[in-house]
C-alpha cells in the first residue's frame, strides 16, 4: 500500500530543508578560490587534525562503548532503562554544556583535573582534550546502535557456544561480536561522523589553537568570522567537510553490504 | 566409564524437579514426559544453566554439580553437548566453520579443525555443502550440521532436546536414523528428551518417564510401553489403561466399577492395586441391546458412550467419553452406523488384556495412586 497522497507535501518540504541549505552553499561558492583554500596549510592542518582526532575518538568509543552496550543489553530491564538514559545524555545535552562540564571535571581546578594538575598532567586545550570532547558527544551513537543489536541477538547463540566448550571470551569474540557486526559498523560510522562535526564541546574544553585543537569545524568558524582567511575559504572548507561526510556514508553502505549476512 | 548419573533436585519458580536417573556409558537414555513434566528443567540442570538445590550430577567419576560441596562446573567446561529442536547454527559462519567451531575453541589448529569438520559433515551426508551459510541450507540439512557440530566437541554426554520435532515427517525419519547410527558408531553416551515415542524407540536403550518433576516409571522400553503405568505412557504406547484392584485369576475390578478379565503378568495377590492395559485394535464394538456374545470367561464387556472418531493407523479410531479407544475396520464401522452419544459395548478378549501390579520399582505408592486417579477419569493427552 502506498502512503496517503497528502503526505507528499510535508515530505517534500522536509527534503528541501535538508538539501536546500547545501545547494545555497554550493551556489555561493567561488569555485576559483577552492583549490587555494583547500590546499592552504591552515586547511590541511585542520583537516588532518580532524581526521586523526575523530578516528581516535571513534577508537575510544568502540573500546569503551561495546562493553558498555553489552552490559546494558544483558542488564535486567529496569537497570538497563536507567543506564540507557544516562548514556544518551550527551545526545540531548547542548555540546556547549558538555564542554563546560568537561572543564569542571578535568580543568586545572576541576574535580579530577586538580589532582591531575598536581602530578603535572594538564588535559584542557590539548589535542587529547579534543579527542575526549569528541568521544563524549559521539559515544551515545555507538552504544545505542550496538546495544540494540546485542539485545536482538539474544543469548541463544552464546548458550550454544558454551555447550560446544567455548570460553566466554572466545564466545564473545567469535559469536557475540560477529553477530552485531552490521550494527557495529553503522555505529562506528555515525560515531565518526559525529566526532568529525563536533564543535561546541571542543571549543570550550579544547580551545581553538591552530595545529593543536583547531579542527575543521573550528577552522570554518574562525574563517567565517573573518579570522585570517575569509568567508569564501569557510565555504570551501565546509564543502570539504560535507564531501568527507558523504564519503563516510558511502563507505558505510558498501561496508554494511559486505558484513550483512 | 563415562555414564551420566544425575540424582538431583532443582527449583525453578514454583516448579520442583526431583529425579534420580542414569545413562550408562555409550548408551542412550530416553526421557519421556508430557509438556510441563520438567524436561527442560532437567536439561538446564544437566547442561549447567541451572544450579541444583540438592544432589549431584556426575559423568563417570567427574563431578559436574554437587550441591553439598557447592561444586558447579559452568556449561563451557562440562563436556556436555546439546542438540536442540532448533539447529541454532551460527548464522555468520559456513556449515564447515560451524562444525569447526568447537575444535577451534578447544585449541585445535585451523587445518586440523577443518579436516575434522569436513569428515563429520561427510558422515552426516553433507559432502559438497561445506561452504554454505545456514540460511542457504534446508531445515533438515541445518539439523545435520547441528548434529555434526555437537559431535565435533567430543562431548562426554550428548543431550538431545526434541531433536526432530521441528522437521517434517520424512526428514525427521531420516534424521532419526542418522542420529541413531551416528550415536551408535561414535559410542556416545546420550540423553534424548522427547514426547515422541518414535524418538525413544529409535534412539533409546532404556527410558524413564517424567511427570510433574518426578520419575514415575522407567526401565527397558518394551516393559515400560508394554505395561504403562500412567495415562501419558498409555497414550504413547497407544494402549487403553484402566486402574483398579486385582480380584484373582486375571480379573480386575476397576475404580469406575467395571470388571475386566485379562492375563496376569508377574505376582499379583487379590486386593493388590493393579493396572489393566489393552490395545484399541483388540476391541470389538456392539450396540447395546443387540444380542451378542454374553460376558464370560472368554470375553469382557465394557459399556461406553461414543464421543467421536477419526482415521487411525489401524482403521477408524473411535473415542469414548471415558477416554477409552477402539480401532475398528472401516467396513465394520460402516455397519455399526455409530452416532455421537450412542451407548455401545466394548468386547475385549482376555488374551489382549495385560494385568499387572500398580506398585512398580521406581516410584512410591502415593504418586501411583495420584496417577491412577486420573486414569479412572479418562485418558490424559
Amino acid at each position: 500500500m502506498s502512503a496517503p497522497r497528502w503526505l507528499i507535501a510535508p515530505a517534500a518540504l522536509g527534503l528541501a530543508l535538508v538539501v536546500l541549505p547545501l545547494v545555497a552553499l554550493i551556489v555561493r561558492l567561488d569555485w576559483t578560490s577552492v583549490p587555494a583554500a583547500i590546499a592552504s596549510p591552515e586547511a590541511l592542518s585542520a583537516l588532518t587534525l580532524s581526521l586523526v582526532t575523530a578516528a581516535a575518538a571513534t577508537g575510544v568509543c568502540v573500546v569503551l562503548g561495546v562493553p558498555l552496550a553489552l552490559l546494558i543489553a544483558r542488564a535486567e530491564s529496569r537497570l538497563a532503562g536507567v543506564l540507557r538514559a544516562v548514556v544518551t545524555l550527551p545526545l540531548v545535552l547542548p555540546p556547549l554544556v558538555g564542554g563546560i562540564a568537561l572543564l569542571f571535571l578535568l580543568g586545572r581546578t576541576g574535580l579530577v583535573g586538580a589532582s591531575l594538575d598536581a602530578v603535572g598532567i594538564r588535559i584542557p586545550f590539548t589535542t587529547g582534550a579534543v579527542v575526549i570532547a569528541q568521544s563524549f558527544v559521539a559515544l551515545p551513537f555507538l552504544v545505542i546502535a550496538v546495544e540494540g543489536a546485542f539485545r536482538t541477538a539474544g543469548v541463544r547463540y552464546e548458550q550454544v557456544a558454551a555447550t560446544l566448550g567455548a570460553s566466554r571470551w572466545t564466545t564473545f569474540r567469535r559469536v557475540t561480536l560477529p553477530l552485531v557486526a552490521p550494527s557495529l559498523v553503522a555505529g562506528i560510522v555515525l560515531c565518526f561522523a559525529r566526532a568529525l562535526g563536533e564543535f561546541g564541546a571542543t571549543a570550550l574544553f579544547a580551545g581553538n589553537q591552530e595545529g593543536v585543537t583547531r579542527t575543521m569545524p573550528l577552522a570554518i568558524y574562525t574563517a567565517f568570522n573573518g579570522g585570517g582567511i575569509g568567508q569564501s575559504t569557510a565555504i570551501a572548507l565546509s564543502l570539504l567537510l560535507v564531501a568527507v561526510a558523504i564519503l563516510v556514508l558511502l563507505a558505510m553502505r558498501s561496508w554494511r553490504e559486505d558484513v550483512a549476512l | 566409564m563415562t555414564g551420566l548419573t544425575a540424582n538431583v533436585a532443582a527449583r525453578r519458580g514454583a516448579f520442583t524437579l526431583d529425579v534420580d536417573l542414569h545413562a550408562p556409558s555409550a548408551r542412550t537414555l530416553a526421557v519421556l514426559g508430557p509438556n510441563g513434566a520438567g524436561k527442560s528443567t532437567l536439561l538446564d540442570v544437566l547442561v549447567g544453566r541451572l544450579r541444583p538445590e540438592r544432589g549431584e550430577v556426575r559423568v563417570g567419576d567427574r563431578v559436574l554439580s554437587d550441591a553439598a560441596e557447592r561444586i558447579h562446573v559452568p556449561p563451557e567446561r562440562r563436556r556436555v553437548g546439546l542438540l536442540s529442536q532448533a539447529p541454532s547454527l551460527f548464522p555468520h559462519l559456513s556449515a564447515q566453520e560451524n562444525v569447526a567451531f568447537a575444535p577451534r575453541a578447544g585449541g585445535a589448529s585451523r587445518i586440523g579443525a577443518r579436516e575434522e569438520a569436513v569428515r563429520l559433515l561427510d558422515a552426516v551426508g553433507l559432502r559438497g555443502l561445506e561452504g554454505r551459510r545456514p540460511a542457504r541450507l534446508s531445515g533438515g540439512q541445518q539439523q545435520r550440521v547441528a548434529l555434526a557440530r555437537a559431535l565435533a566437541a567430543r562431548p562426554d554426554v550428548l543431550l538431545l532436546d526434541e531433536p526432530f520435532s521441528a522437521l517434517d515427517v520424512s526428514t525427521a525419519a531420516d534424521m532419526r536414523m542418522l542420529t541413531a547410527e551416528t550415536l551408535e558408531r561414535t559410542g556416545t553416551t546420550a540423553v534424548v528428551v522427547t514426547h515422541d515415542v518414535v524418538d525413544a524407540l529409535s534412539l533409546g536403550h532404556s527410558c524413564v518417564v517424567l511427570d510433574a518433576g518426578r520419575v514415575v516409571d522407567g526401565g527397558d522400553l518394551a516393559s515400560v510401553l508394554g505395561m504403562p503405568r500412567s495415562p501419558f505412557v498409555a497414550a504413547l504406547a497407544g494402549m487403553n489403561l484402566l486402574a483398579g484392584a486385582a480380584a484373582g485369576d486375571g480379573v480386575v475390578h476397576t475404580d469406575d466399577g467395571r470388571v475386566l478379565r485379562g492375563h496376569e503378568i508377574g505376582v499379583l495377590r487379590p486386593g493388590d492395586r493393579a493396572f489393566a492395559a489393552f490395545p484399541p485394535a483388540a476391541v470389538r464394538l456392539e450396540h447395546t441391546g443387540v444380542v451378542g456374545s454374553a460376558p464370560s470367561a472368554r470375553v469382557t464387556h465394557l459399556a461406553a458412550m461414543v464421543e467421536g472418531w477419526e482415521l487411525g493407523t489401524a482403521g477408524i479410531r473411535v473415542r469414548f467419553r471415558d477416554g477409552l479407544l477402539a480401532d475398528v475396520p472401516p467396513a465394520e464401522f460402516a455397519s455399526l452406523r455409530l452416532r455421537r452419544g450412542d451407548r455401545v459395548r466394548l468386547v475385549v478378549p482376555p488374551e489382549a488384556v495385560s494385568v499387572y501390579a500398580a506398585g512398580e520399582p521406581v516410584c512410591g505408592a502415593d504418586e501411583t495412586s495420584a496417577t491412577v486417579h486420573d486414569v479412572g477419569r479418562g485418558r490424559l493427552r
